[in-house]
């Protein structure tokens, strides 16, 4: 048994990260909200998922117009990515201004009743638009790299077995960490950045210090959300099919990594992520063999729940959070 | 008109006779036409006009009883359909109880929980795994499935393993608060429903996604429980119980324990609440109902299976919730009526409209945008719009005042008990 995991390792480790960044990048844009309005942003996982349909939806208009004949790949890839997180952002903000800018001085309970409102909301509209379009609310998108890459990880040791790798999850990759490195970057090194941090930190004090909060709080939506749209392409672009109800599992799984990596912290989310996508890819692998086919790999969802629980019982603040002490 | 108005603030003999009047057409239409939606809905409104009459809180009771178990039945008897309005009736009662329990944890205690339906689930398979032939994989001895005799017993039995398990939730969740509890709550109704779904290895215990058939129905000295008006009566009974223990439950002591945990933890704490045991009895008596109401509902349906448990459901009970006003009792009721006629009557009823109208070349109109669809995306503009303009709900909820004289008079009544707390609490400080 143990070999058999052993040379299946390298197989999971290559999937697990592919889908580890995807739940990292995620994770980001509920931390980043969470960190400003101390709101869960229930949408998120909508946000995501109406990415991947708007990525989908301008590939197959490229299709048409013959673009995507004409003009290299690595092109119509950036120009897909740009325009589906344009076009998130913009939810994004449409999302704060009509959903949550009117409650936020509400109890968390209001708002919170609000966000799940958007969440059923966009997954309906999407539905319907995909529905009315394409005649089915699931929907096969065009894959631009669709090869393969055998990875000779056998050649490391016997113990493993060559790996295939697709050459999606090398962008998949490679687009997560240029988009979590540019994130770094502008939350730490901007004038933008310093102004977001100083309103996580007291919104009040801030504005007294000449800082626009509501200007900073629609680019903090913006941004969030426009990671989830460039995600949601590359989860299209991975997996093939997409269907509008993708989000809601996935955006409980990134909240998941955002907990465990401590809830407004960026740098945890990434990490959060990471560790929520290899469990989940060794527990969908291997939890068959290790309980003898007893419990198969649909308890894999079982698995990120009970960490969140976990995780919320024995250490609230997550892994790299600061423990908040709370005041009447 | 406003002279009409006054006359009829003051006049009970008056309201009451607009009320019969009111009750006597509607119920009329209903009998008469075969099957109207329109005419069964307004039957169902006297209620909430009775509601708004100021008559003594005890002759509301009677005459909310007399509609509920005489005229409603009577009236839809006349037609052809009387079984689909008694089946609709049903069911608002199935969810009006179990928006009465969700209200509890959400409207009282202030805990946001995205997975109640969990709990209905725990009821349903309750009783179908004992039911059907199911609980021979696990149990020897060819003893199953009960028969319908053993169904009463079961209601109970539901309640207590859905409070067993709202305590097991609860445990956990003591520490979360506010949003991090709803995504918690959210997973824990996920986990229960892919559990349900998988439970057909190592054991079969659950039937997996097939679900389980042929539930034993009800059975009474030899009457077989199938038909939705027998159910009907079955669900009045449950939810009679049900609403006397809701109101009892929010005047007394727990009552006013979950409304201070609601308005602030920390407050309510250092008030002398006991925190874990409130919230735990807030999950336990709201999870109960709502597996009371599941041992019906496998009942009724006679099959059960992991899909009519989903997330869908859950928020659908929330949003009755938050629609009626949170923590207000006949707001909930008023709420998960409407919502529950929304979804079975009027959406369905417009739906077929409107394919008529497009049979017959009128209008054209994609099947995507058919209302039967559209659940989620009404059910999402509720929420989000009584969240801007309403969050009190409709019938918002209000406390009850006592009068200061009652309270100067209660104080000789309280002093004793008083004292006997200071002196528990000085003997804690001294030891």
């Amino acid at each position: 048994m143990l070999s058999s995991i052993l040379s299946s390792l390298p197989q999971v480790l290559i999937d697990g990260l592919a889908l580890g960044a995807i739940y990292a990048v995620v994770a980001l844009g509920y931390t980043m909200v969470y960190g400003i309005l101390e709101l869960i942003n229930f949408a998120h996982g909508e946000v995501f998922m109406t990415g991947a349909f708007v990525g989908t939806a301008t590939l197959f208009i490229f299709d048409d117009a013959g673009f995507l004949s004409s003009a290299p790949g690595w092109i119509v890839y950036f120009l897909v990515i740009l325009i589906s997180m344009i076009i998130t952002g913009l939810l994004g903000v449409l999302i704060e201004r009509i959903a949550y800018r009117p409650l936020r001085r509400a109890p968390k309970l209001i708002s919170l009743i609000s966000a799940i409102g958007v969440s059923f909301v966009l997954q309906d509209l999407i539905r319907f638009i995909a529905e009315l379009i394409t005649g089915n609310y699931i929907v096969s998108g065009i894959s631009l790299f669709r090869g393969t890459f055998e990875l000779g990880t056998s050649s490391l040791s016997s113990t493993f077995n060559d790996s295939f790798v697709k050459n999606n999850t090398f962008i998949i990759i490679g687009v997560a960490i240029l988009l979590m490195l540019a994130l770094d970057l502008f939350v730490n090194r901007t004038k933008w950045g310093v102004a977001m941090r100083a309103v996580a930190q007291d919104r009040e004090t801030a504005s007294l210090m000449s800082i626009n909060v509501n200007k900073v709080i629609v680019l903090t939506f913006f941004i969030g959300s426009a990671l989830g749209g460039a995600t949601g392409v590359l989860f299209a672009q991975q997996y093939g099919t997409i269907d509008p109800y993708i989000g809601y599992i996935l955006g409980l799984k990134a909240f998941t990594a955002a907990v465990l990596g401590g809830i407004g912290n960026i740098r945890g989310a990434m990490f959060g992520g990471l560790a929520i996508g290899l469990l989940e890819m060794f527990a969908s692998a291997n939890l068959g063999l290790i309980t003898h086919g007893n419990f198969g790999s649909e308890y894999k969802d079982v698995f990120a729940f009970a960490i969140l629980i976990l995780v919320l019982i024995f250490k609230p603040e997550g892994l790299f959070g600061r423990a908040v002490k709370e005041k009447v | 008109m406003s002279g009409f108005k006054l006359a009829l603030q003051n006049n009970k003999v008056l309201q009451l006779s607009l009320l019969a009047a009111f009750v006597l057409v509607s119920a009329l239409s209903v009998y008469l036409t075969s099957r109207s939606v329109i005419a069964f809905i307004l039957l169902l409104g006297s209620l909430l006009l009775l509601y708004y009459t100021s008559l003594s809180n005890g002759m509301k009771w009677a005459v909310a009883g007399l509609l509920l178990i005489l005229v409603i039945p009577f009236a839809t008897a006349g037609g052809p359909s009387h079984e689909s309005y008694m089946e609709v009736a049903t069911q608002c009662g199935i969810y009006v109880a179990m928006a009465l329990g969700l209200n509890i944890v959400v409207g009282f205690a202030g805990l946001l929980d995205l997975g109640f339906v969990a709990f209905f689930a725990i009821g349903a398979y309750t009783y179908g795994i004992f039911a059907t032939g199911q609980a021979n994989n696990f149990i020897p001895g060819d003893l199953f499935p009960l028969s319908g005799d053993y169904f009463w017993v079961f209601i109970i039995l539901g309640g207590i393993m859905a409070a067993i398990f709202g305590v097991l939730l609860g445990l956990p969740v003591l520490r979360v608060k506010g949003d991090y509890l709803a995504i918690v709550t959210l997973g824990f109704g996920e986990i229960v429903r892919i559990i349900f779904n998988n439970l057909e290895k190592p054991v079969n215990i659950t039937n997996g996604a097939m679900g389980l058939s042929s539930i034993s129905p009800p059975n009474l000295f030899g009457l077989q429980f199938t038909f939705p008006h027998q159910f009907y009566f079955i669900v009045l009974g449950i939810l009679a119980v049900v609403i006397f223990g809701v109101r009892r439950f929010e005047h007394s002591r727990i009552g006013r324990s979950w409304k201070a945990v609601r308005e602030n933890e920390i407050a309510a704490q250092s008030m002398g609440i006991p925190l874990i045991r409130t919230k735990l009895t807030a999950f336990a008596i709201g999870a109960s109902f709502s597996g009371l109401m599941g041992v019906v509902f496998a009942a009724k349906q006679t099959f059960i299976d992991p899909s009519s448990f989903t997330l869908l459901e859950s928020t659908t009970i929330l949003v009755m919730v938050v629609l009626g006003g949170m923590g207000s009792v006949p707001g909930v009721i008023l709420g998960a009526v409407l919502v529950t006629l929304l979804n079975l009557q009027v959406l369905a009823e417009f739906t077929g409209w409107l394919n008529q109208l497009s049979m017959q070349g009128i209008i054209t109109l994609p099947n995507a945008l058919s209302p039967v669809k559209m659940q989620r995306f009404i059910f999402g503009a509720i929420l989000i719009l009584i969240a801007i303009f309403r969050p009190h709900g409709l019938i918002s909820a209000r406390n009850r005042k006592i009068p200061l004289s009652q309270v100067k008079e209660g104080e000789a009544h309280e002093h004793p008990e008083r004292s006997r707390t200071s002196q528990k609490v000085r003997r804690v400080n001294g030891s």
